[in-house]
């Protein structure tokens, strides 16, 4: 395949031609996982509101099933791919590595998708996101699972390739840029999560056929979460990769210390995945030391590494502010950030939204003595939704404002709805994560189709509270789910009816590499971030209230006050 | 000499510059403090008779 490169007029940002077709169509194919997880989530939602109650049982869990695999598997690695490639060619300013492995693995990925769809479809296959032995579903479901991964597998590889040839045509100078280091980041968690998904999907598909007589339930839960929980934490790096690159973009923000940023990212590829084990802190068999070792120890060192990211990702915003000019008080330079800029707005409601509400209530969970409080009630549900929707879905959505003009060379339609979006979309997932995890906390189980459990031995009265609270679960729930649904309408429409913009110049080779002059005198001095840290100490806060809040909690609950 | 210490790569630096090496960490770290020392915990609970 012959390479060749296109200069975007509107971001300077050079495409390698091939790099440039796999990433859209990895981010189209995101998109229509996302459109139809999100036609799911709708009938999960207004299931569980207690008083609509949509759909009966066995369909509300192959609803639920396709929801879990389509919106936490499919959508954001599909993306996440175009990240990868994203960051790798185009950052690097070089040829992308194999491009014809490239489409290999795309289509692999897109047969693997559509093949475990097809399998829930059927109804036969409605064991949800975890699939938890001894449910069994049919066999295409684990093996769409497994192409899939294999198909992710390969662009992995293709990413690390393609380091290895910007390093060999030396397209850049020193280290890799920051945006490139997280999607390696994410990319090195990705190879972790997707080789322990093989470990234990090819037995259970082998189960599935009959080759297998069973599969141990606490062999295979302990290995699945390696695959389910490390995959949300790709999500991680690449959101945060993000919030640098949008901030760069949007501001010209420059890192605070390149060296504080990349020792985070460090943390994140020892320790994050470790968090896995927090799904299996009630589980007997696994010893006290290797949870409190996987979910405390070692976790906390992920956990410091996400507050530094959220941290140095405003204060690079505040500093570049300053430098422009906004100086008066502590919050000038965020009062005059530009609120009606989508890729900003979605950026900055997800870093607060992630630390908030998915940090916060994250670290709660990972407590062996907290998480009896809330293990597998639908406070679980709230936080993974402040972490993936708030969190990752909302940085995705708000860069992808960015990649219509940039990368699909269209002007995006309806710009009104494009400025309303994040606050609308946004604001009502805070409010569902919130409702979700007040709910969880008065003791509501997560997926049960009945809340109530009528009719059955286990009939349980539960406060007005927690009616209240799963009732607004379903409004803002719905109101999210609408939103969503017309960004995915104004990304279609903007795709196939968007002015077409100027392609930009061609060329068979890449630009050379040219470094910035050295500034005369050296760098000037950084502005102080007084507003960022006034924002930490905000957040430390909430952090040492909450956390706090819940042990009193637990002690009043077992009347051990 | 002043070149030569100059042109001198911190430790850290060169880790973080090496994606192969970070590859080998990410992956081994956490499977031996996370998979492989709780399928051994696993395997050593004691069959019910």
């Amino acid at each position: 395949m012959t390479t060749t490169y296109r200069i975007c007029p509107r971001s300077g940002l050079q495409f390698d031609t091939n790099a440039e077709k796999l990433m859209r169509w990895h981010a189209v194919a995101g998109v229509l996982s996302l459109l139809v997880g999100g036609i799911m989530a709708l009938g999960v939602i207004l299931t569980r509101w207690p008083a609509v109650k949509l759909l009966e049982a066995d369909v509300f869990y192959m609803v639920l099933t396709a929801h879990g695999i389509d919106m936490l598997i499919f959508w954001i690695i599909f993306f996440e791919m175009a990240v990868l490639l994203f960051a790798s060619s185009t950052l690097l300013r070089c040829r992308m590595a194999t491009p014809k492995l490239g489409w290999v693995s795309f289509w692999l990925m897109a047969i693997g998708a559509i093949m475990t769809n097809v399998a829930i479809f059927q109804g036969e296959s409605s064991v949800m996101f975890t699939s938890y032995v001894p449910m069994q579903a049919k066999w295409h479901f684990y093996l769409g699972l497994i192409l899939f991964a294999v198909g992710a597998l390969l662009t992995c590889f293709i990413f690390l390739g393609t380091l290895v040839v910007a390093k060999a045509e030396k397209t850049y100078e020193g280290s890799i840029p920051l945006v490139t280091f997280g999607a390696l980041t994410a990319c090195i968690i990705a190879i972790f999560t997707i080789a322990s998904g093989a470990v234990i999907l090819i037995p259970t598909l082998l189960w599935s056929l009959g080759y297998i007589r069973e599969i141990d339930s606490l062999m295979y839960r302990t290995v699945w979460w390696a695959l389910g929980h490390s995959s949300q934490q790709i999500n991680v790096s690449a959101h945060v990769a993000i919030w640098y690159a949008i901030a760069a973009i949007v501001f010209g923000a420059k890192p605070m210390s390149e060296k504080v940023s990349r020792s985070a990212y460090f943390l994140y590829i020892l320790f994050l995945q470790l968090a896995s084990a927090h799904h299996l802190l009630s589980d007997p068999g696994l010893g006290s030391e290797w949870k409190v070792v996987n979910t405390s120890y070692f976790m906390y060192f992920a956990v410091l590494a996400s507050m530094i990211h959220g941290m140095t990702v405003p204060g690079a915003i505040e500093q570049a502010q300053r430098l422009k000019g906004y100086n008066k008080g502590l919050f000038e330079w965020l009062r005059k950030a530009p609120w009606g800029n989508p890729a900003f707005s979605s950026m900055f409601l997800s870093l607060i939204g992630f630390g908030f509400l998915g940090g916060i209530s994250g670290v709660m969970m990972g407590a062996e003595q907290l998480n009896m409080l809330i293990h597998n009630t639908i406070y679980v549900p709230g936080h993974f939704h402040a972490t993936v929707v708030i969190g990752t879905t909302l940085a995705f959505m708000g860069l992808t404002y960015f990649l219509v003009p940039v990368l699909f060379k269209r002007e995006l339609l309806f710009p009104g709805y494009a400025k309303m979006f994040p606050y609308l979309f946004g604001l009502s997932m805070y409010m569902v994560a919130l409702v979700m995890m007040g709910a969880g906390t008065l003791g509501v189980a997560r997926r049960h189709w009945d809340m109530a459990f009528a009719g059955s031995p286990m009939a349980y009265e539960w406060p007005g509270a927690a009616y209240l609270m799963m009732g607004l679960t379903g409004i803002f729930g719905t109101i999210a789910c609408v939103s969503g649904g017309l960004w995915i309408l104004q990304i279609v429409f903007s795709l196939l009816f968007g002015k077409k913009l100027e392609e930009g110049e061609m060329r068979s080779t890449p630009i050379p590499l040219t470094l910035p002059a050295p500034t005369p005198g050296g760098a000037a001095h950084p502005p102080a971030t007084p507003g960022t840290m006034v924002l930490a100490l905000i957040f430390l806060t909430s952090f040492i209230l909450y956390y706090f809040v819940n042990w009193k909690y637990l002690s009043s609950l077992w009347s051990m006050a | 000499m002043a070149d030569q210490q100059e042109e001198r790569i911190p430790v850290m630096q060169q880790v973080l510059d090496n994606p192969f090496l970070l590859l080998f960490l990410g992956i081994t770290i956490p499977t031996v403090l996370y998979v492989l020392w709780g399928v051994m915990e696993i395997a050593n609970i004691p069959v019910a008779r």
